[in-house]
C-alpha cells in the first residue's frame, strides 16, 4: 500500500543514540500525583490525608458527571498520603492545582516492577463486550501515553474500522517508544489487537519512522511470532510532525481529518504503542498504569537513557538516576525540543503525559537571535502541516483581527513547532499562535455568556410586555358602556395605580436598604 | 532544587537569519553584476558603491531618528539589496545625485515611513527607480552601448567624471557617447512602419534580445535558479513572470512575426530576469501565498507587456511591480490555501 505524503514538516536531526535498554527507574521516598493528569475536569481524591495505601490501590477517581468513564489515577507503590496540596502542574508551570503527596513506605519498590497487580485479570478478554474492557481501562488509568494523555476508554468508545498504533516518535531526542517496541514488541502487538477488539476495528496500522530499524525488525518478528494478518507493519518516513495524529493518518490512509472534526469521522482511531502495551496490562494482567517510559536525554545529563519511572517520582530523582546533571545542563523540558514543557525547576513529578525529561545544553540549543520583523519570506508556510499561513496568522494576531484569525485557522494549528524553526527573523510564531487560540476561545466564552444575559434579557422584557398587555385588557374589560360607571371605574383605576406606584416605590426602596446591608 | 530559565517551545533555533537571507540575494547578483560590468563598464560598480553608501546611511539617520536600534537593522543588510538592486537599474554614468534622490525616495519614504524592514507596501528599489525615472527622464535614458559594438569605452577617470561632476568630461557629448537601449530602438523603429527584421538588423540585437543584455538576463538566470535552489525565493513568481510573458507574446507573434517581436525577445529585452528573480520575488512586498505570487508573478508580466506596447516608457517593469504591490493584500486575503481537512466530507475525501 502506497504512502501519502503530508504537507510541509522538517527532517530534524534524530539525536536518539541514547536509545540503549530500558533501565529500572528511580525509587523515591516522595511521589506527587497532580489531580489533573489530562485534558478536561480533575479527578477527585478517594483517600484522605493520613491513610495507608497499597500499590495499585486507586487513589483518585473521575467525576463521572459528564458521561465520560475519565482514567482513574493509582498509587505506585506501598505509601502514606502525607498531603493535598496546591502544588504546580508540569503541564502548565504557572498553574497550581490539588496534588497527593505519597511518602513511601519502606522496603515498598515503586518503580522497579511494573506496577502491582491489583485488579482480576480478565484472560477471556475476546469474549468480553466493549463496555466490561473500557470500564477496565478506565478504572486501570489508561490514558494515551504518546503525550497527549487523553483517556483510552473515551477515545475508544466509538467504533472504528481502522486502528493506527503510533510507534512513528518523531520528536527529536524522544526514544520510549523505539525501547518499548525493540524491547516489548510482543506486548504492543497483543495491546494492539485488544484495543482493536474494543474499537471493533478490522484493520490494524502498526506505524514506525524508518529510522528506526530496530524496532522495525522487533515489531516485524512480534507480529509474524503472532501470526495474525489484521496486523499491517508500515515504516512510515522520518519526517517531523509524523506521529502527530492528523498527519499520521493521512500518510496511512490518504485520507484527511475534516477541519473540525476528529478521526472518529473517518473511522480511524489513533493509539500510541505505549497505551498499547498499557492496556495489555491493565486488561490481562490487571495491573493498573502506574509507571510509564522516560526518556532522559540531552548533553546536560550524564548517563542519558530510557527509564520505567513510577508516575509521581520527582524529576529531579530521575535526572539522577541518569547520572545527574551535567556542568553544561542548560535547561530542563519535560516533553521534547519541539513542544515540551520548560521546567523552572527539578521538583515537578512525572505525569503520565512525560514521554522525556529532556536536559540540553547551551549548544544543542543554538545560538539565541533577537526577533526581527516578519519579511514574509513564506518559509513557514511551507513547512506548516496543517497547511495554514503562519505569516498572515501572525499579522492577524498582532492586529487582533480576531475572524480573520479563525478564518485563516488559526484553531487548526497543532502548535508544532514547524514555522518557528525555519523563521529567518526568530519570530516565536507558535506562541502567538497558542496566544491566539486561548483569545479566540476566552471570547466564545465570553459571546456565549453575552447570549445568555441577552436571552435573559429578552426574557425579562417579554414578561413585563405581557403583564403591561394583561393589564391594559383588564382596563379594557373595566371600561363599562355608561359615562357614570365608567368614570367610578376611571377613579378607581387611578387610586389603582397610585397604591401600585407606592407599594413599588417602598418595595424599591426596601430593596436598596437590603442592598445596603448586604454590602455591610 | 536546581532552577532552570524557562522559554517558550520550541526550543531549537532556526539555521536562517534575515542577514543571511540577504547575504544569499547579493551572493547570487554576483554572475549577473559581472556581466553587467564586462558589458557596461566600471560605471555599473561606481553606481552600485555609490547607492549602497547612501541607502546605509540613511537607513541609519532613519533607524536613529525612529528610536530603534541601528546595528541589528542595520546588519540586516536588506537596504544593501535595495541599493544593489537599483543601480542595476540605471544608466552606468548617472549622476551621483540620481542616487542619493532615488535613496531618499526608497529608504526614507518607501521604507521607514510605512515601519521599516517587513512593514513596506511598495518595493523600495523600485519606488526609488520610478521616482527618478520619471523625475529625470534625460538622465535615465543615457545607456551606453555593449562592449562589442566597437565603440571607444570611457576611461575610468572619465566615467567617475561624469557621474561625480554631472555631466560628461569637455572633450565629449552624449551624442556620440550614449545609445539607445534595445527596447528604445524597438520602439522607434516600430513606429516608424519598419519591419522586425530590419529592426533586429542593427548590431545592437543579439540572439534574443539586445547584444550583451541577453548575456547578462542569462546570469540573472543564473543567479535566480541559484535563489530557488537555496530555497530564498519561491517558484511561482518567476515561472509566472516569465511564463506569462512567453504565452501572450507567442499568438501575436505566430500571426505577424514581421511586427510583432518573438517571446524570447521580449523574456532577454530590459530588466525582465532581473525582475522576475530579484524584484517581484521580494517576500515583503510581493505576495505570500503560492497562488498569490503565480497572480503577482502573471500581474507583473502583463502590465510590463502593456506598457512596452502602449505605455510612453521604453520598459514598464517597475510599474508593473508597484502596481502588483498594491494589488498583494488583496490578493493575499483571497488566496488562502486549503487548510488540513477543509472541505473534506466525514470518509475523509474531497468534496
Amino acid at each position: 500500500m502506497a504512502l501519502h505524503a503530508f504537507h510541509g514538516g522538517l527532517r530534524l536531526p534524530g539525536h536518539k543514540t541514547h536509545a540503549g535498554a530500558i533501565r529500572p527507574g528511580p525509587v523515591a521516598d516522595t511521589l506527587w500525583l497532580p489531580l489533573q493528569q489530562h485534558a478536561g475536569a480533575a479527578n477527585r481524591p478517594l483517600v484522605s490525608v493520613g491513610e495507608r495505601v497499597n500499590a495499585g490501590q486507586a487513589v483518585a477517581a473521575p467525576d463521572n458527571d459528564d458521561g465520560r468513564l475519565g482514567a482513574w489515577l493509582h498509587a505506585p507503590c506501598d505509601a502514606e498520603v502525607v498531603a493535598i496540596e496546591d502544588r504546580e502542574l508540569p503541564s502548565n508551570p504557572a498553574i497550581r492545582a490539588p496534588t497527593l503527596v505519597l511518602r513511601r513506605m519502606a522496603g515498598s519498590d515503586a518503580g522497579a516492577d511494573a506496577g502491582a497487580a491489583s485488579m482480576p485479570p480478565i484472560a477471556d478478554w475476546c469474549e468480553q463486550p466493549s463496555a466490561v474492557l473500557l470500564q477496565r481501562l478506565a478504572e486501570a488509568g489508561v490514558a494515551g501515553l504518546g503525550g497527549a494523555v487523553f483517556p483510552s476508554a473515551d477515545k475508544l468508545s466509538v467504533r472504528r474500522q481502522t486502528l493506527i498504533v503510533n510507534g512513528a516518535e518523531c520528536e527529536p531526542y524522544i526514544a520510549c517508544d523505539d525501547a518499548l517496541l525493540r524491547e516489548r514488541s510482543d506486548r504492543v502487538i497483543h495491546g494492539a489487537l485488544l484495543l482493536a477488539h474494543i474499537a471493533g476495528a478490522e484493520h490494524i496500522l502498526l506505524a514506525i519512522e524508518d529510522r528506526m530499524q530496530d524496532a522495525l525488525a522487533a515489531a516485524a518478528t512480534a507480529i509474524a511470532n503472532h501470526g495474525d494478518e489484521r496486523i499491517e507493519l508500515r515504516a512510515v518516513p522520518t519526517i517531523y510532525p509524523e506521529g502527530g495524529e492528523r498527519q499520521l493518518i493521512q500518510t496511512l490512509t490518504g485520507k484527511q481529518v475534516p477541519r473540525g472534526g476528529l478521526p472518529r469521522d473517518i473511522g480511524v482511531i489513533v493509539q500510541n504503542v505505549g497505551t498499547a502495551a498499557a492496556a495489555w496490562a491493565a486488561v490481562v494482567e490487571g495491573r493498573p498504569l502506574t509507571t510509564r517510559l522516560v526518556s532522559v536525554a540531552g548533553d546536560g545529563v550524564r548517563a542519558a537513557g530510557t527509564f520505567e519511572v513510577a508516575i509521581g517520582t520527582p524529576v529531579s530523582e530521575v535526572v539522577a538516576a541518569a547520572g545527574g546533571y551535567s556542568d553544561r545542563a542548560a535547561r530542563l523540558i519535560i516533553g521534547g525540543p519541539m513542544m515540551g514543557v520548560a521546567l523552572p525547576h527539578d521538583e515537578f513529578p512525572i505525569t503520565k503525559a512525560a514521554n522525556c525529561v529532556l536536559v540540553p545544553s547551551e549548544a544543542e540549543l543554538g545560538e539565541r537571535r533577537p526577533e526581527m520583523p516578519c519579511i514574509r519570506c513564506g518559509e513557514c508556510a511551507r513547512v506548516c502541516p496543517a497547511s495554514l499561513l503562519p505569516q498572515q496568522l501572525l499579522a492577524f494576531a498582532r492586529g487582533e483581527q480576531w475572524e480573520r484569525l479563525q478564518q485563516h485557522g488559526v484553531t487548526d494549528c497543532i502548535e508544532c513547532g514547524c514555522c518557528d524553526l525555519v523563521c529567518p527573523s526568530s519570530i516565536p510564531l507558535a506562541e502567538h499562535f497558542r496566544w491566539g487560540k486561548a483569545m479566540l476561545r476566552q471570547r466564545q466564552r465570553d459571546a456565549s455568556k453575552a447570549e445568555g444575559a441577552k436571552e435573559r434579557h429578552d426574557a425579562r422584557q417579554l414578561r413585563i410586555e405581557q403583564e403591561q398587555a394583561e393589564r391594559a385588557a383588564r382596563r379594557q374589560k373595566a371600561a363599562a358602556p355608561d359615562a357614570v360607571a365608567a368614570a367610578l371605574a376611571r377613579a378607581k383605576a387611578k387610586a389603582t395605580a397610585a397604591k401600585t406606584v407606592e407599594s413599588e416605590t417602598s418595595d424599591s426602596e426596601s430593596t436598596h436598604t437590603d442592598s445596603r446591608e448586604d454590602g455591610a | 532544587m536546581k532552577r532552570f530559565d524557562t522559554a517558550t517551545a520550541p526550543y531549537l533555533s532556526p539555521p536562517r537569519d534575515v542577514q543571511r537571507v540577504m547575504l544569499l540575494v547579493l551572493l547570487a547578483l554576483l554572475p549577473g553584476i559581472a556581466a553587467q560590468l564586462w558589458f557596461f563598464g566600471i560605471g555599473v560598480a561606481a553606481q552600485i558603491i555609490l547607492a549602497t553608501i547612501f541607502a546605509l546611511g540613511i537607513e541609519a539617520a532613519m533607524l536613529r531618528l525612529r528610536g530603534k536600534p541601528v546595528k541589528p537593522f542595520l546588519g540586516d543588510l536588506s537596504v544593501v539589496v535595495t541599493a544593489v538592486l537599483f543601480a542595476l537599474c540605471i544608466p552606468p554614468l548617472a549622476p551621483w545625485w540620481v542616487s542619493l534622490i532615488a535613496m531618499l525616495a526608497a529608504v526614507a519614504l518607501a521604507k521607514h515611513l510605512y515601519g521599516g524592514l517587513g512593514h513596506n507596501l511598495f518595493n523600495p528599489a523600485m519606488v526609488g527607480f520610478a521616482v527618478v525615472l520619471v523625475a529625470f527622464p534625460f538622465e535615465l535614458s543615457q545607456w551606453l552601448p555593449p562592449r562589442g559594438l566597437g565603440h571607444e569605452a570611457l576611461s575610468l577617470g572619465d566615467s567617475l567624471y561624469t557621474i561625480f561632476m554631472g555631466h560628461l568630461p569637455p572633450a565629449q557629448t552624449w551624442d556620440t557617447i550614449a545609445q539607445a537601449t534595445p527596447l528604445d530602438v524597438v520602439r522607434n523603429q516600430a513606429s516608424a512602419m519598419r519591419t522586425l527584421d530590419e529592426i533586429r538588423s542593427d548590431p545592437l540585437f543579439g540572439d534574443f534580445g539586445g547584444r550583451g543584455w541577453e548575456w547578462i538576463a542569462n546570469f540573472y538566470a543564473l543567479g535566480g535558479l541559484f535563489l530557488l535552489w537555496k530555497r530564498v525565493i519561491h517558484w511561482q513568481v518567476p515561472v509566472a513572470t516569465l511564463g506569462t510573458v512567453i504565452l501572450l507574446t507567442l499568438p501575436f507573434w505566430l500571426s505577424e512575426p514581421d511586427v510583432n517581436p518573438f517571446p524570447l525577445q521580449h523574456v532577454f529585452s530590459g530588466a525582465l530576469v532581473l525582475a522576475a528573480f530579484f524584484i517581484a520575488t521580494d517576500p515583503v512586498s510581493g505576495c505570500t501565498t503560492p497562488r498569490g505570487r503565480l497572480f503577482f508573478g502573471a500581474g507583473v508580466g502583463i502590465i510590463t507587456l502593456a506598457i512596452r506596447r502602449w505605455g510612453s516608457y521604453p520598459d514598464g517593469v517597475a510599474f508593473a511591480v508597484l502596481l502588483m504591490n498594491a494589488a498583494a493584500p488583496w490578493i493575499d486575503l483571497h488566496t488562502r490555501p486549503r487548510i488540513y481537512g477543509e472541505g473534506r466530507r466525514p470518509d475523509g475525501d474531497a468534496l
